[in-house]
This record gives structure tokens, C-alpha cells and sequence, in this order.
């Protein structure tokens, strides 16, 4: 047995009621790239935190290299050799790249040996595993894919063996996916183990060996990738089959319901985020906007959102006009008939520290259906989160559980659940699918559909240019704060790519 | 990481770790007191019998446990919006000057039922008059909460001073302090509460704002969980982004908070006044405002906690001036370093024990499902 790297025997974990791990059994070969994949809340987290130190197994035994090890925090980790990247990333961001990645192996506390040594070995990495990175820029000032190469710097520096990589696309560029597939086909070449913990069947198809199956907390299958098929995984993380690319009808696009008129946004420095936008959406509509993630689409949606003040422009929500230069009220917007989901639910959308059922009513806590006069109605709040948590299979099923304890997809079904229920006319979302699995994606792009299907208009921001091209009935593309073009969903991935990187768009603006 | 947080029972989590770091807290306290020469067993037993022994003592203990409810819910609303109050001092001393024009005004024409009502509108009014001003001042200016509330604590200091030496000090009198209440300004004493329980007040100040501050507490709890105002304190207090993403207007929802922040505190200011020394002196809050940011710690902002916990350092100020007392070489300022004992390991290092009890009950849990499986084998 000496090509396994690393084993788990028989975990088994329970946080109360939830049973997170049931009985895993798992082998990972030396030198490969081995995949793990499962909706949320499978507990595939629960089971990396074990095996990185942050929580300990109710029972069952880890064993690396042959040596059943006991795995207490994460430097007994570190010291098994195995490092892991994290899905939001460890570091200081004023810090250098070299001072991140020595912080915590300092070696001595006198820091001037350590950092010759450290910018030495760091070299050394760099060329071994070709992860190039300037060891003195400011974390910073560095893009998210170098970021994430520091963190696997970070890993190699204390010797890890064994990679753990969360999601770790779900803040890339394809491209910087791509560069990072061939890092760490490299790492493999050069002998290290890898996990990767993904919901992307993609991914795993294009670059693992192995690939294990949870659900529920178990782990149902382990196929070589080879001689497997999206199809067949997804079945087996979902448990039935789905559909990986949701139907959709023709739209019958109505009347205008949300005008937006050379809206411009400066940011508090004064710089032009959104630069004098304009576009209609129809009632019956999608229209998606699609660009790379800070040329303005986050702005404009908050603009329009009323959380953030524009500089000049006008929006009209249902022919009436919306005062977006002076004092913003989203709760007036909302009883207009504007619904939002924001891009960020875990700071904006949702207060983690509540219980399911508060974050439910949160932006619409002055309707009187939930009041008794300035008391809440606690009994009518808790049975309206629990009939949205049945109609969108929030789970667990519990309306009094704290947010923080849901796993993504179903937070963010919270928060979708929050903002179409009520039957808006204007429905503006945000990376509607932004760490979120398969089987609650289909379920996402389902509802959105419905809501154009009933006749609501819809305003779709996403980096995803998948998700857009799915859903949209009209694409405008954004860069830099502008609107470069419009274009079809039929539009080749080229075509929008190079709108995207501003190519295309320049050319247009010049002619 | 999309996982459930490691959770403790119930009573682990609000019995036993608080338990276990009070047990330290004492346990190095009494190594301060080994280090000066005493007894540490004497004086934990002038402590506890100081503060339990008799009716008596027992009555001062929960007449200093009032005080701090009061201070410690000030606190605690504040905090549930996100800011931090310290200037509960203040809000408490101005607070008084509500209690002294009541009973100034009527003592002499009307009974305590009469006037009591009327101090307590006013003593809120006062205090949360104190609190609005900082409020207004983050809401409107940006001006942090933390300095305002501390600087209106020297304003209101020097303010009671002017006002007891020149203009609520009776004619001719050289001490600085109102003058004393006739009975209309006196609150009656909670004797007939000791006597159920077969004990004797004696000369203890226990008095009937003692059942205002469990009002206050059961209060404080409806409006912060069971209002649409404390709802959106709250989701204030948790998130900043949130709150302007659900349309709450965070101005004056500040203002607000702090008010009645203000108004507790200033609340305090009935328990000395009217229930013990029946006219409004100097410094009359004796640090009560500071303490309550402790109590409010320990009880971790929450009613049920923030009652044990006031009636906890109610037993540290009646038991620790029985040890001040009885073992001279004790001072006064030896209680204080026991006080801030219990606030370092109570409230700041809350945590210290937390990860070796985790582990305890991991471990037990592992052994109790090991036992089951082997039965069912």
C-alpha cells in the first residue's frame, strides 16, 4: 500500500443533530489529483477541516504515508505535510509576498536570517513548480490569481506533500483557472498529492485522476475520472438526474419597467465606476451583463439598488422616476416593487448572526404582516420562513437555525426565496449562483426563468459568462464602467470574451 | 467554510465555562491575597458571609445589584447597535437631577407612588438626553461613540458639580448635595421580600427600584428581540452593510439606541436617591456606569445573563468592603484588583478555557457513542 498518501478510515463526525460525516472511507494515490465533489452542505468542508485540523472527528482514523497520524490543529497538519488553500484566502494584505508566506515560520525572532532564508527557498519553489511571483510585492496590489499562488507558495514553504485546494476557481478569471490547472499539473509531475474540492464538474473532468462522490454526508462513489461522464456525476452528487443546462422558452418582453438613463457612479475617491449607462428592461425579460468582475457592474447594481448615491443620471422603476442622486431609500424602492439580490450575501444580503427565519423578513421587516404593532409577530415570521423554506428546499429545514450554519446554496436560497416570493415587477440580481453547487444552480436558474416567465423584468449581473448566456434574452457587455455592446445569447464565448477584455469595444466606439 | 460551528450543551455554555472562569478568577485573587500576608480562605469567607450572611447583607448586596442591572443594560442596548456606551457614568449622575426635581418638587404634597413614577420619567429623560447629544454626533458628524461618551463624562462630572454647589444646594448649608427628601421622596424598603425568605433587612437600602430593574431587564429583552426596533438595532449591530441594504436608516436608529442607552443608565440614579441616601450628592455613582460595561460583559448582553452577573459584583462590592472591613490589611483598592480579576477572566479572557472544554466533551460524546456501539454489537 505504499502509493496511498493518504487515507481516511471510517470518519465519522456530528455537530448536534447534524451528522456532517458518515462512516467516510477514502484513499487518495501519491501523485495525483484527486477530486472531491458534492453539493453543498454534503460535507465536504466539514471533512477537509478534519483533515486540516480544524475540527476533530467524532471517529475513525487518518492515516498518512502508511502512519495513522492524529491530527489535532492545524500545525499537526502542516507537520503530516499536508497544506491546504483556502476557498477565501489567509493573508495579510498589506503584508509582502515573502513576509506572508514566512509569517508563522519565522524560524527565529530575529527576522533578517529568516528572510534571507525564506526569499532563498522561495526562490527555489518558484522555479521548481514555475509559480513566478515578485517575493516583495504587496499582497494587495497583486491580482486574485497570483494571491492564490501565494497561497500554495505558502503550503510548499512548509513542505506539504499533500495539497487541500477548496474552490479554489471560484474567484478566477477562465484564464487564471486555466494557468492554474497547469501549476498544478506541474505540482503532480513533480510528486505531490493534490484534493480538489469542487462543485465544478467541469474542473474535475479537465484535470483530476480520481474523483469521490459526497452526498448527505456520505461518500456514495470513487471513479476514475477517465471512465466517467458529467452525466454520471452529477447524478451521483445530486441523486437524481439533472438538467445541467435549464430550458427556456422564447420571452414575450412587455412594457419597460426599469429605465436606465446615463447613469454615472464616482466612488469616493472620485473615480468614474460607472460611466453614463443607459438600457431598458421590459417587463418578461432577461437582460444579462456579463463582464470581468470590477468594471462597474457591482456599482450600478447598487446604484440602482438605492444603496449607492449616482452622480448624475436617471432610473424610472415602473414609468415613475427614482431619485438616485440625492437620498437613497432601498426600503421605498422595495415597496415600489424592486426587488434585489445582492452580489455579496454574506455581508449585504444576509446577517449571518441571525436565525433563518429573521434573515427572511430582513428589507421587508415593515410589512404589518410580520408586525403587531412595534412588536414582531414572531409566530407569523417563523411559519412564512418555514413555507419558503419548504417551497425552495432550504435545508436544514429549520427556520430557527443561525444563517451562519447554512451552507451557501441554501443561503443564498434565503435570499432569493426573500426577494421573489414577494412578486416583484423588477427583479435586479447579483451572481445569483456565486459558490453554490449543481442541483441548487438548476434549481436558481429555474426560478429566475419562472419570474421572466410571469412577467417580471429582470436585471442579471454575473462573471459567469455561462450562467449569463443561459439566462439572458439580451446581453450587454460592461467594461471599465461602460456598456461596450450589446449582443444575443446566441453571441460566441469569443465574441463576448474579446467584448469583455474592452478589444471589441473600442473598435465599435471608434467606427 | 460552509460548516456548523462546534457547539456546546446548554448548560456547559452558560453554567459551567462562566463557572470555571469565576473559579479561576477567584483562585488567583486569593494568591494576590496569599501575597500580601493574608488568609485567602478568611477572607473568601468574610466575602461570601459578608455578602450572604445575614438579611442585612444580603439586602446591601442586591441594593448594589440594582444599580449595576440598570448600568448594565444601559450598556447592553448600545451594544446590540453596534456601539460601544461607556459613558453610562455620565448618563447615570445627569440622570439624577430628573430624580432630585421630582422629589424636590413634590416630596413635601405627595407619596412615593406619586412621585416615584415621575422620577423615573425623569431620571430617563435626563440620562437619555445625556446619551443624545454623542449619538447625534456619530449619526450626523461621525464623531466615535467611544470618545464623546467618555469626554461627556467629564462634561457631566463638572456640570453636577456647578449645579450642587450653586444651584440645588439649599441656602446656608456647606455640604454639596440637595437637600433631604421629605417621605414623599423616599422609596419603601423590599423588607417584606427578605421576610418571606425569614430574613431581616436590618439598615440595608434594599428598595423597591430593585423590582423596576427586573422590569427594566424583561424590557430590555422585548425590545431587543421581540421589537421591530430591536430587530433592526440589531441587524445594525451584526452587519452595518446589511442594514443598508434592507432600508434601515441608520441615523436615526444611532440616536435612538443610545436614548434609551441614556435612559437606563440614567434609571440608576433612583436606587441611591431615592432608595438610600434620599437627597442627590456628589458622586453619587461611584463608578457604577464602569462596571456596568463589565456586568454587561459577563452577562453577555443579554437580560438572563446581565441579573447574575450584576448580582454578582453586587456580592463583590457588599462582601469585598466586609473583607475591607474585617482584615485591615485588605484595603479598599485590594477588593478593586478582585473586581478586575473577575472582569479579566470572566469577560476578556472568556474564551481561555473554551477549546480544552470543547475537547473534554468531543471526547466524552466519542466515548458515550462508543458504548452504544458496542451494546448494539
Amino acid at each position: 500500500m505504499d502509493n496511498i498518501a493518504i487515507e481516511l478510515r471510517g470518519i465519522d463526525k456530528s455537530f448536534g443533530p447534524v451528522h456532517a460525516n458518515k462512516n467516510i472511507n477514502l484513499k487518495v494515490r501519491k501523485g495525483t489529483i484527486h477530486g472531491i465533489i458534492g453539493e453543498n452542505g454534503a460535507g465536504k468542508s466539514t471533512l477537509m477541516s478534519i483533515l486540516y485540523g480544524f475540527y476533530q472527528a467524532d471517529s475513525g482514523e487518518i492515516v498518512v504515508d502508511g502512519r495513522p497520524v492524529s491530527i489535532r490543529d492545524p500545525n499537526a497538519a502542516i507537520s503530516a505535510g499536508i497544506g491546504m488553500v483556502h476557498q477565501h484566502f489567509m493573508l495579510v494584505e498589506n503584508f509582502t509576498v515573502l513576509e506572508n508566506v514566512m509569517l508563522g515560520a519565522e524560524d527565529s525572532q530575529i527576522l533578517n536570517k529568516g528572510i534571507a532564508k525564506a526569499r532563498q527557498e522561495l526562490k527555489r519553489l518558484e522555479k521548481e513548480y514555475a509559480l513566478e511571483v515578485n517575493p516583495d510585492a504587496l499582497i494587495e496590489e497583486l491580482p486574485v490569481g497570483l494571491q492564490q499562488r501565494v497561497e500554495i507558495l505558502k503550503a510548499l514553504y512548509r513542505k506539504a506533500d499533500i495539497l487541500i485546494l477548496d474552490e479554489p476557481t471560484g474567484v478566477l478569471t477562465p484564464a487564471e483557472a486555466d494557468h492554474l490547472f497547469r501549476i498544478l499539473g506541474q505540482l503532480k509531475a513533480q510528486g505531490k498529492t493534490i484534493i480538489l474540492i469542487t462543485h465544478k464538474l467541469r474542473e474535475i473532468m479537465a484535470i483530476t485522476d480520481e474523483v469521490s462522490v459526497m452526498r448527505r454526508g456520505e461518500m456514495v462513489a470513487t471513479r476514475t475520472t477517465g471512465e466517467t461522464s458529467v452525466e454520471e456525476l452529477a447524478e451521483l452528487m445530486v441523486g437524481r438526474r439533472v438538467l445541467l443546462r435549464v430550458q427556456k422558452g422564447e420571452g414575450t418582453p412587455g412594457d419597460v419597467k426599469l429605465s436606465v438613463q446615463g447613469l454615472t457612479v464616482k466612488d469616493s475617491r472620485g473615480v468614474t465606476m460607472v460611466d453614463d449607462v443607459s438600457f431598458d428592461v421590459r417587463a418578461g425579460e432577461i437582460v444579462g451583463i456579463a463582464g470581468v468582475a470590477g468594471n462597474g457592474q457591482s456599482e450600478l447594481l447598487e446604484a440602482i439598488a438605492g444603496i449607492r448615491k449616482a452622480t448624475s443620471g436617471t432610473v424610472l422603476l415602473n414609468g415613475e422616476s427614482v431619485d438616485v442622486t440625492g437620498h437613497r431609500d432601498p426600503a421605498a424602492l422595495r415597496a415600489r416593487g424592486l426587488a434585489h439580490v445582492p452580489e455579496d450575501r454574506h455581508h449585504v444580503g444576509l446577517v449571518l448572526k441571525f436565525e433563518e427565519s429573521e434573515n427572511a423578513i430582513l428589507g421587508y421587516h415593515n410589512d404589518p404582516r410580520y408586525l403587531n404593532g412595534v412588536f414582531l409577530d414572531i409566530d407569523a415570521i417563523r411559519k412564512d420562513a418555514e413555507e419558503k423554506i419548504a417551497k425552495y428546499d432550504i435545508r436544514p429545514p429549520n427556520a430557527r437555525l443561525k444563517t451562519a450554519n447554512f451552507s451557501g446554496g441554501n443561503q443564498q436560497k434565503i435570499v432569493l426565496a426573500r426577494e421573489m416570493e414577494r412578486g416583484p415587477d423588477v427583479l435586479i440580481i447579483g451572481q445569483p449562483t456565486r459558490g453554490v453547487d449543481v442541483g441548487a444552480i438548476e434549481f436558481i436558474h429555474k426560478r429566475i426563468i419562472e419570474m421572466r416567465d410571469q412577467g417580471k423584468a429582470v436585471l442579471l449581473v454575473s462573471v459567469e459568462l455561462d450562467e449569463i448566456r443561459a439566462l439572458s434574452d439580451r446581453i450587454l457587455v460592461m467594461f471599465a464602467g461602460r456598456v461596450v455592446g450589446e449582443r444575443s445569447p446566441d453571441a460566441t464565448e469569443g465574441e463576448l470574451g474579446l467584448l469583455m477584455a474592452g478589444v471589441e469595444g473600442r473598435k465599435e466606439a471608434a467606427e | 467554510m460552509s460548516t456548523p460551528y462546534a457547539k456546546l450543551p446548554g448548560w456547559v455554555e452558560y453554567g459551567l465555562v462562566p463557572l470555571i472562569n469565576l473559579a479561576v478568577a477567584f483562585i488567583v485573587a486569593g494568591l494576590v491575597v496569599l501575597l500580601v500576608g493574608e488568609n485567602p480562605f478568611e477572607a473568601a469567607y468574610h466575602l461570601i458571609n459578608g455578602a450572604f450572611g445575614r438579611g442585612e447583607y444580603i439586602g446591601f448586596t442586591l441594593y448594589y445589584a440594582t444599580t449595576f442591572i440598570f448600568t448594565g443594560l444601559a450598556v447592553a442596548v448600545a451594544f446590540h447597535c453596534g456601539l460601544f456606551n461607556i459613558g453610562g457614568e455620565g448618563q447615570a449622575y445627569v440622570g439624577g437631577i430628573g430624580v432630585a426635581l421630582a422629589c424636590l418638587w413634590l416630596d413635601q404634597t405627595m407619596p412615593w407612588y406619586v412621585v416615584f413614577p415621575i422620577a423615573i420619567v425623569g431620571s430617563a429623560f435626563f440620562g437619555a438626553l445625556w446619551a443624545f447629544l454623542p449619538g447625534w454626533l456619530q449619526a450626523k458628524r461621525g464623531s466615535h461613540i467611544v470618545i464623546t461618551t467618555i469626554m461627556f463624562n467629564f462634561i457631566a462630572s463638572s456640570l453636577m458639580v456647578y449645579l450642587l454647589t450653586r444651584v440645588l444646594k439649599p441656602l446656608g448649608s456647606m455640604a454639596p448635595q440637595t437637600r433631604t427628601f421629605a417621605e414623599g421622596g423616599q422609596l419603601p424598603k423590599l423588607d417584606w421580600l427578605l421576610s418571606v425568605f425569614g430574613l431581616n433587612i436590618g439598615t440595608a437600602p434594599f428598595n423597591i427600584s430593585f423590582l423596576l430593574a427586573l422590569v427594566a431587564a424583561f424590557a430590555v429583552w422585548v425590545l431587543i428581540w421581540r421589537t421591530k426596533l430591536g430587530y433592526e438595532m440589531r441587524t445594525m449591530g451584526h452587519s452595518a452593510s446589511a442594514a443598508r441594504y434592507a432600508g434601515i436608516r441608520e441615523s436615526r436608529i444611532t440616536v435612538i439606541a443610545m436614548m434609551i442607552s441614556g435612559g437606563l443608565a440614567g434609571m440608576m440614579a433612583l436606587n441611591p436617591i431615592m432608595g438610600e441616601q434620599f437627597r442627590m450628592q456628589l458622586d453619587f455613582v461611584q463608578g457604577a456606569g464602569f462596571v456596568g460595561i463589565a456586568v454587561a460583559l459577563m452577562g453577555r448582553s443579554h437580560p438572563g445573563g446581565i441579573i447574575p452577573a450584576a448580582i454578582l459584583f453586587g456580592v463583590l462590592y457588599q462582601g469585598g468592603a466586609e473583607i475591607a472591613f474585617e482584615m485591615p490589611s485588605i484595603s479598599r483598592d485590594m477588593i478593586v484588583i478582585i473586581q478586575g480579576l473577575v472582569i479579566l477572566f470572566a469577560g476578556a479572557l472568556e474564551n481561555m478555557f473554551r477549546p480544552a472544554i470543547t475537547r473534554v466533551f468531543a471526547m466524552r460524546g466519542q466515548r458515550a457513542a462508543a458504548v452504544v456501539q458496542t451494546k448494539g454489537a
